[in-house]
């Protein structure tokens, strides 16, 4: 994937940009408002990663709203300090597909990043989901695995959907509790461990080949083959 | 000698000292907003008055003024018929009974013939002056050396002659002069005491001004425990002086929140970035193997994860507690809130041998911020989860009453005890029982910002054993 990056602070900037390379992107940066806005409205990129407050006139915000002006439709994950609720809703409001707020861990931006980029491409409306040998129906919302039917609580339906839907990327405990449960803060027990374990037991316990993998230091993740 | 350096010398500096101190003295007096009000208040009052004493006087000075010219007219008109009927002598019998009957001297007749001779009358001659007939005059006059004003109209006779016809005006005059005497009195008294209103006014108006400005300078000194002196009369002053009060107390805990959270931060997260430093320190010493390095790095990054944690749990109580988030309230069922809140909690409670009792109501209708009260409950679950011994239950309900909202939690752990309930949410504050359990002191105090911000109050109450936690919210009509 092509990803820019815009970031003025240096040792953010080269962590990321290396992070990014490392994880098989190709990446290009940019460390003041005014060169992202150009490289962003000239270029291609898959996905666009923005701090909020930069130097050259433009901040975050005015260069996303400029793009979006100009029907730019590219993906873009706000990268800043400012981490009140209302920063992150006038960072949404203003055209941002997802909000992570400074210090932050690479493995939740780049789950994060590569998650927007995939749901980019496959936004149809999708009735069938398809695993491995696992499968989900949206209409009857049935689930099914080798044809054999397995019953699932309304949240765990969601969870096992969400998970679907990034199969092969890695989703972090975070990302479920906000795509899944609408939770905007961290609790501070393993709930999501706990709900992600019950979903296992149903999927993969009296299955051979797992499929719900866990990521260390990162989250989970869902696909069919061995890696 | 040497007294007259001294003394030119000194003179100089006192000069300089009076001058000074006059100048500081009037500077307060112009710029007195008491005595700009009372003069204010003195000019207009007196104008008033003076306006009212002026009509007064004018209207009765001209009233006077009338009442001599028609008495003037009517005795001449009177004279014009002796003229016209008797002739000249039938005029100066008449003239002379008049002069005769006027004992108080307040008529004033003079009749001359053509020539201009004198025929009859009390003026010694014709006043000079006085050059136009049927004109009024009101000219000095001499009767046998006696000197007065007089209101003089002369009138011309049949065959030439003149008849002046007048009346003393002595008395018009001394009683216009006892007006305007009475009046400049009246006016230097409203002066004076409009200068002493103004001076009471300033008085008073300082008295008021310098408790307030007392007060707050000593606040701005840094003396917070200062308060505004109520005079008991519950006027105006006393109002303003509640509300002074009110924001004084206001600022006073925001300050003593400042303060509480700052020394909280300096024993509080001290500790964890000692940690962390001492892990990293460690490691570049006496770390050997690279995987010794690397974990030594993964622990310390958890350590800043969870200092990092307590730093947003604290701005995010200081966002709460600004109340800016009210802006955002909005209508909403907190029923299906709940039965989310139980439904995320309940498989870790099954998970760890508890038991998670719930009764939720429904409709429970609120009017605030949905992810603010999701995070409150949240907090009180995870405490109760924390807290209880495997096999015991946590009871979770949610119900309104008389459009009070009650959210409680309870479980049957260690509880707090009642003399730490009060402190149990301030910030960082952590019970002798709960020192050794993970948390960092901050949700207790984020559940009863929460609450307050809504206007609800969050309850901590003895579970027998345990710990019941109660928030009240206002529910939405």
């Amino acid at each position: 994937m092509r990803i820019l990056v815009v970031e003025d602070d240096k040792e953010v900037a080269g962590f990321v940009v290396k992070g990014l390379r490392e994880a098989g992107h190709t990446v290009e940066h940019a460390d003041n408002g005014r060169d992202g806005l150009f490289l962003a409205a000239s270029e291609n990129f898959d996905a666009i990663i923005l701090d909020r407050m930069l130097p050259g006139g433009i901040d975050g915000l005015r260069l996303l709203e400029t793009l979006r002006a100009q029907d730019n439709i590219t993906p873009v994950v706000f990268l800043s300090a400012l981490g009140q609720v209302d920063d992150r809703v006038k960072g949404l409001k203003a055209g941002g597909d997802d909000y992570l707020t400074k210090p932050f861990a690479f493995a939740e931006l780049l789950a994060r990043v590569e998650a927007l980029t995939r749901r980019g491409k496959s936004d149809g409306p999708t009735t069938r989901l398809l695993v491995g040998d696992l499968e989900m129906d949206l209409l009857s919302r049935g689930v099914k695995r080798g044809g054999q039917k397995i019953d699932l609580q309304p949240r765990e339906f969601r969870l096992l959907e969400y998970l679907m839907r990034h199969v092969g990327q890695v989703v972090t405990r975070t990302m479920l509790l906000e795509g899944v449960w609408d939770y905007h803060f961290d609790p501070q027990t393993n709930v999501i461990d706990v709900h992600v374990s019950r979903l296992r037991q149903k999927i993969d316990k009296p299955f051979e080949l797992p499929l719900l993998h866990t990521v260390r230091n990162a989250g989970y993740m869902l696909r069919a083959e061995e890696v | 000698m040497p007294p007259e350096p001294n003394a030119s010398s000194a003179r100089p500096e006192a000069l300089q000292d009076a001058a000074g101190k006059q100048r500081r003295r009037s500077k307060p007096l112009i710029r007195s907003a008491g005595i700009r009000f009372a003069l204010v208040y003195a000019v207009l009052f007196g104008l008033s008055a003076f306006i009212l004493a002026f009509a007064l006087w004018y209207s009765t000075v001209a009233l006077l003024q009338r009442e001599v010219e028609l008495a003037v007219r009517n005795d001449a008109s009177a004279l014009n018929d002796h003229f016209t009927t008797g002739g000249l002598p039938s005029l100066v019998t008449a003239i002379h009974e008049r002069l005769a009957a006027n004992l108080d001297g307040g008529g004033i007749y003079l009749l001359l013939d053509p020539m201009g001779n004198h025929v009859i009358g009390n003026l010694d001659r014709w006043p000079a002056g006085l050059d136009e007939i049927n004109t009024w005059y009101e000219l000095p006059v001499s009767r046998q050396g006696v000197k007065s004003v007089a209101l003089l109209r002369a009138f011309p006779l049949n065959g030439g002659g003149r008849l002046l016809v007048g009346r003393d005006d002595r008395a018009r005059t001394e009683l216009r002069d006892v007006l305007q005497y009475g009046l400049l009195w009246a006016l230097g008294i409203m002066c004076a005491l409009g200068l002493i209103g103004a001076a009471l006014m300033r008085s008073l108006f300082r008295g008021v001004i310098r408790d307030i400005s007392a007060t707050t300078r000593g606040i701005a000194l840094g003396d917070l425990t200062r308060r505004m002196n109520k005079s008991g009369e519950n006027d105006e002053f006393d109002e303003l002086a509640d509300i002074i009060n009110d924001m004084l107390e206001r600022i006073a805990r925001l300050m003593d929140g400042v303060r509480q959270v700052s020394n909280a931060i300096a024993h509080d997260l001290r500790t964890p970035i000692t940690r962390a430093r001492t892990r990293l320190e460690d490691a570049s010493l006496h770390a050997t193997t690279t995987e010794d390095l690397h974990s030594a790095i993964e622990r310390a990054m958890l350590d800043l994860d969870s200092i990092v944690g307590v730093f947003e749990a604290l701005l995010r109580i200081a966002e709460i507690e600004a109340g800016s988030r009210r802006a955002a309230f909005a209508p909403f069922d907190l029923t299906p809130l709940l039965h989310d809140v139980d439904e995320l909690y309940r498989a870790v409670a099954e998970e760890d041998g508890l038991l998670l009792e719930t009764a939720i109501a429904t409709p429970l209708p609120i009017l605030g911020d949905r992810e603010l009260i999701q995070q409150a409950v949240a907090n009180l679950i995870d405490n109760a989860l924390k807290f209880s011994a495997p096999g015991t239950t946590i009871f979770f309900a949610g119900r309104m009453e008389d459009n009070l909202i009650e959210l409680i939690v309870a479980d049957h752990g260690p509880g707090i005890a009642e003399a730490d309930r009060a402190r149990a949410t301030e910030r960082f504050f952590r019970a002798e029982s709960a020192r050794t359990t993970s948390g960092s002191g901050l949700g207790l105090a984020l559940v009863s910002a929460v609450a307050q911000l809504h206007g609800g109050a969050l309850r901590l109450t003895d579970n027998h054993p345990g710990l019941r936690a109660i928030i009240t919210l206002p529910g939405r009509e």
